[in-house]
């Protein structure tokens, strides 16, 4: 399996005025890991597909805002 | 003031739920011609989607003009409500 | 030829009047990597694309122009019947005395959309490149949006639309492998 997001951690200068953030994060998205998609892989149900925005499962990916709390379910 | 009920969020809901999957299923079908079972996946939920849509516009009347959904007397496709009022 | 449905791709709900998301939106409304340049993209650049891949351009695009609707439809719910004093406290005042409570085709700083946002270079590696990257950035967008909202069921309906570039740029990559002509089949079927 694979992981979508990644961190870094930038360099911090003594002079930089705004609060560091010394974590950043960014999306590798399932399609990066997936370069032709292979038949009969696992489905949603229709229900769930249209309220996940996939009918497979492989490519679902969620991203939850800060003012959101994350369903544990979800994160990948 | 007229509001649509429950029960027509709810057969919506089933409509656009059987409509994803074969948005999606058509994405899939252009770069996998070949997958049959994908094509049968596909075959039957357009025959679903087919009883769904005379479902919904023998109550909420005609989803498609042109001629690709029956009228009311009076002509009834202009009524409200349109997708973003509801 | 296209034949409208008159109903939404997704259902779609916002949680309050709230013009301020309404005018983050309308990046994804007239923006350079929004849902007007994406449909228009595709569907302008299937002409001079190989037969086997215009279906896909077709399909995409034309579900580009439901996610135009869903996005028209959370702007017009997030300021429906908001006063122009609420819209002033949104900073869309200078939107209102231009177009009242009208949509127009802008992005977030009200720059009007201009053709110059989609490309067509007629080289089928080079437009399905641009199409993969078009995904991601729209993608991204989505992510920035949903950053600044504190509304669960408008971001509800933004994690939909973030989802489907995800499938999209899905497409457009196998699109390229098709073009290549080197999978070997027996791999993948």
């Amino acid at each position: 399996m694979f992981t979508t997001r990644k961190q870094y951690h930038p360099y911090v200068s003594p002079f930089d005025p705004c609060h560091p953030i010394c974590t950043k994060t960014y999306v590798t998205p399932p399609n990066l890991y997936i370069p032709f998609q292979p038949p009969n892989l696992p489905q949603f149900p229709l229900h769930e597909a249209l309220k996940k925005g996939t009918l497979w499962k492989v490519f679902y990916d969620p991203y939850y805002g800060p003012y959101e709390t994350a369903y544990k379910g979800d994160i990948q | 003031m007229k509001q649509m009920p429950k029960e027509y969020y709810e057969l919506l809901e089933q409509l656009q739920a059987v409509d994803f999957a074969l948005v999606d299923l058509t994405l899939y079908l252009d770069t996998h011609p070949q997958d049959y079972q994908a094509i049968q996946q596909f075959n039957q939920l357009a025959q679903k989607r087919k009883h769904l849509k005379k479902q919904y516009e023998t109550l909420y009347g005609p989803l498609q003009q042109y001629g690709n959904s029956y009228s009311n007397y009076p002509w009834n496709w202009d009524d409200t409500p349109w997708p973003w009022q509801v | 030829m296209w034949i409208y449905e008159k109903k939404l791709q997704y259902p779609v709900r916002v949680s309050t009047c709230n013009p301020k998301l309404a005018k983050y939106l309308i990046e994804q409304y007239g923006g350079a990597d929004g849902e007007l340049a994406a449909a228009l993209r595709y569907l302008n650049q299937r002409y001079s694309i190989p037969d086997k891949v215009i279906g896909l351009l077709t399909d995409i695009g034309t579900e580009e122009f439901a996610h135009l609707e869903m996005i028209a439809t959370m702007v017009y719910k997030l300021t429906k019947d908001a006063t122009p004093e609420q819209l002033k406290e949104a900073g869309l005042d200078a939107h209102y005395v231009n177009h009242d409570n009208a949509l127009f085709y802008n992005n977030a700083a009200g720059v009007p959309w201009t053709a110059a946002y989609i490309q067509a270079k007629g080289d089928p590696i080079a437009d399905l490149y641009e199409d993969i990257a078009a995904e991601e950035k729209a993608r991204a967008t989505y992510q920035w949006i949903i950053n600044m909202s504190d509304d669960p069921d408008l971001n509800d309906g933004l994690r939909f639309l973030r989802e489907r570039e995800i499938i999209h740029a899905q497409r457009f990559r196998e699109a390229v492998e098709i073009l290549k002509e080197e999978r070997d089949r027996k791999k993948f079927f």
